[in-house]
């Protein structure tokens, strides 16, 4: 409507301008008509998604109730089956991740927009970090099964000798485990981390900056007393969606958690997934083993859509309260 | 539900694409040369244990029959059993045969064909051993159990005396899938222990295995686990391991002795007990008798229907079977399989013609 009008306005100018055709209008209402619908069609989409994951478990809800996120036996043969080992192994994945990953996406955020570097090997650096995201998850496994575990194993094997002791080094790392899939999962959420941490960083104003060096603080002084915290919602904000995806990584978790039903503090011992346990049982799931991994997928996505959603609105708070300043 | 229907929707695209392009592809190459011969297509899934050797048959077979036109899809023995109850494969495969509950779900009948058989191994994955580890029947039960927690536990040294046993911890290595070789080899188990028939996950194609169990998927997956992790031991069929070059252990037999797993173990088993196949061929060695013989050993079955709508199919299939039990016996050594001892292959054979 408003393009018509404009187009009007240049008719009056010259004779280059000449109102819309009738194909002109066609094409900007089935355009927009199109982007409505698709706009629309995400949300229904998820609303699809949960309806039907939702309406195949039910049957399963309904017959486990909450014991089936206290349990800890998966025996298809007993029909016993409880998923506290994989609640507990993606929230101990994902926050042993979110301490690796979180401390080194931020260190790097702070390093790409603090003027340390000259402007164009920050850039270098900065879409080197963005690359990161583009490697496919499989890969990643891949990586760390060849490289990564067989480089870490004597490390861990040490600490085990040592400090057996300590219940996180209560037992030896045999390859797959808990600590080889966190530290590739931190690398995995490090661009999101490092990406979010930049744009919060760089939207605080240059006077704020100006005001702290004008103070007399030292660089060492602003970024961790000034700068940090006033860019800590929207880098709070990107913790939390690096967190979500850490919930939620399916292959680089099943190729290198181990895929072990246990309940274990040990860094180094095999364990699992939510993820990891539908990557696994799907394909040969009989249907009403399907009903209770569907049970297991309405608890994956309960959780990573919260995660993602107390993010989104933590990022757009900040974003918000950063513009009125 | 959903992705059952899925599966299975393009699964059978899949089988018909390829299907089609067999059929068309055979077409364009035989319109020139005049005659227009129909190639027959069979489809068949299951067991991964013997899946090497009916793939090895397969090629052999089709080279001398250009007619035929035969896929094997090694998916686990329980998928490969569901989809034969479904009707959804001319031929299924099981190490573990099928029940009779779940012959009786077959209306057009069930004949088991035994059409060959290995041993199953515990692989396992220790550095630097210095020699090859001994377990007893009373050791192997509790390491499965979750009992033994390290290498260098008193009881497993006073039985390897001379090995370097690494403070490491034990990780066994079992698979996720519903699976024959889980079943044989948690059946050998729960004959051969009454803790783990009672108190342990006992028998069953799918368990719960306590300790610090790993899942993985298929005898191919359960291999490639082990062999990159350390301290790790499982159960897989002797030939997955000889190709992944894992150590195997040398267990304790019902007479006490201790046999290494190698090419010929499961025959000499076989020979050792097979006056004890009954009449419809389904003879489980939970806990095979003789001196000589291996401890873990397994048939495999083909499953066939008793009745074929297709006379054609039936007779190519027949042909296909009959081939293997004759022919296909002289691959099975290869492959780390026991050839049939003649009087199973015969009463096989009488068993395939009667169809």
């Amino acid at each position: 409507m408003s393009a018509s009008l404009s187009n009007q306005q240049q008719q009056n100018d010259g004779p280059i301008a000449v109102p819309p055709s009738s194909k002109d209008i066609f094409l900007d209402r089935t355009f927009r008509t199109f982007t409505t619908c698709f706009a629309w069609l995400t949300l229904l989409l998820i609303g699809y998604i949960v309806w039907e994951i939702g309406g195949t478990a039910l049957p399963a809800i309904k017959e486990m109730g909450v014991g089936f996120l206290t349990g800890t036996t998966w025996d298809p043969n007993k029909g016993e089956f409880g998923i506290l080992p994989q609640i507990w192994g993606t929230f101990y994945s994902s926050l042993l991740t979110l301490l690796l990953g979180g401390s080194f996406g931020i260190a790097i955020a702070v390093f790409l927009t603090q003027d340390f570097l000259p402007n164009k090997i920050q850039i270098v650096l900065k879409s080197t970090i963005e690359l990161l995201a583009a490697i496919p998850s499989v890969v990643y496994g891949l990586w760390g099964i060849f490289v990564l575990i067989p480089l870490i194993r004597p490390v861990a094997n040490w600490l085990h000798a040592t400090l057996g002791w300590i219940p996180f080094f209560s037992t030896s790392l045999s390859g797959p485990g808990m600590f080889p899939a966190a530290l590739v999962l931190s690398i995995m959420i490090l661009p999101t981390v490092a990406a979010i941490s930049q744009d919060a960083l760089s939207a605080i104003p240059d006077k704020i900056k100006e005001a702290a060096y004008g103070m007399g603080t030292t660089r060492w002084e602003a970024i961790l007393k000034v700068l940090l915290p006033t860019a800590s919602r929207g880098i709070f904000g990107g913790l939390v969606l690096g967190f979500g995806r850490a919930l939620g990584e399916t292959m680089a978790l099943a190729m290198l958690v181990g895929n072990s039903n246990q309940l274990s503090l040990s860094l180094f011992s095999p364990a699992d997934t939510l993820a990891a346990l539908l990557a696994l049982n799907f394909p040969e799931a009989s249907d009403y083993e399907t009903q209770i991994l569907m049970y297991a997928a309405v608890v994956l996505l309960f959780i990573t859509l919260a995660v993602n959603i107390i993010g989104e609105l933590i990022i757009s708070y900040s974003e918000r309260s950063g513009g009125k300043k | 539900m959903l992705l059952n229907r899925l599966f299975v929707i393009s699964f059978l695209a899949i089988h018909t694409v390829a299907f089609l392009s067999g059929c068309s592809g055979s077409k364009d190459d035989e319109q020139q040369p005049t005659t227009k011969k129909q190639v027959i297509h069979l489809h068949g899934a299951g067991a991964t244990f013997p899946a090497p050797l009916y793939k090895r048959w397969i090629t052999e077979y089709q080279k001398i029959h250009q007619d035929i036109q035969i896929t094997y899809d090694a998916i686990g023995s329980g998928a490969g059993t569901k989809l034969f109850i479904a009707g959804n494969v001319d031929f299924g495969a099981s190490d573990s045969a099928m029940n009779d509950e779940q012959i009786a779900k077959v209306s057009r009948g069930v004949q088991l064909i035994p059409a060959t058989a290995g041993s199953i191994v515990l692989a396992y994955n220790i550095p630097d051993l210095g020699g090859k580890l001994h377990l007893s029947r009373k050791l192997y039960v509790d390491i499965f159990l979750g009992k033994i927690r390290f290498w260098d536990d008193p009881r497993i040294k006073k039985e390897n005396p001379d090995l370097h046993l690494p403070s490491l911890s034990i990780v066994t290595v079992v698979r996720s899938d519903s699976s024959g070789t889980t079943w044989a080899f948690s059946n050998h188990l729960s004959t051969i222990s009454k803790k783990w028939r009672e108190q342990g996950p006992g028998t069953g194609k799918e368990l719960d295995f306590p300790g610090n169990a790993m899942f993985g998927n298929g005898n191919s997956g359960v291999s490639t686990k082990i062999k990159h992790s350390w301290g790790s031991i499982g159960y897989v069929e002797y030939g997955f391991a000889k190709r992944a070059g894992l150590d195997m252990a040398i267990l304790e037999n019902k007479a006490g002795n201790f046999i290494e797993p190698n090419d010929s173990s499961p025959t000499e088993t076989l020979a050792n007990t097979h006056a004890q196949m009954p009449a419809n061929l389904r003879l489980f060695l939970p806990d095979p008798d003789g001196d000589t013989s291996y401890p873990v050993v397994t048939y495999s079955w083909l499953l066939l229907y008793k009745q074929y709508d297709d006379m054609t199919k039936l007779e190519k299939l027949q042909g296909f079977i009959r081939w293997g039990l004759l022919e296909g016996q002289k691959f099975a050594p290869e492959f780390g399989y026991a050839p049939l001892p003649s009087e199973v292959a015969k009463s096989a054979l009488n068993a395939l013609e009667a169809i």
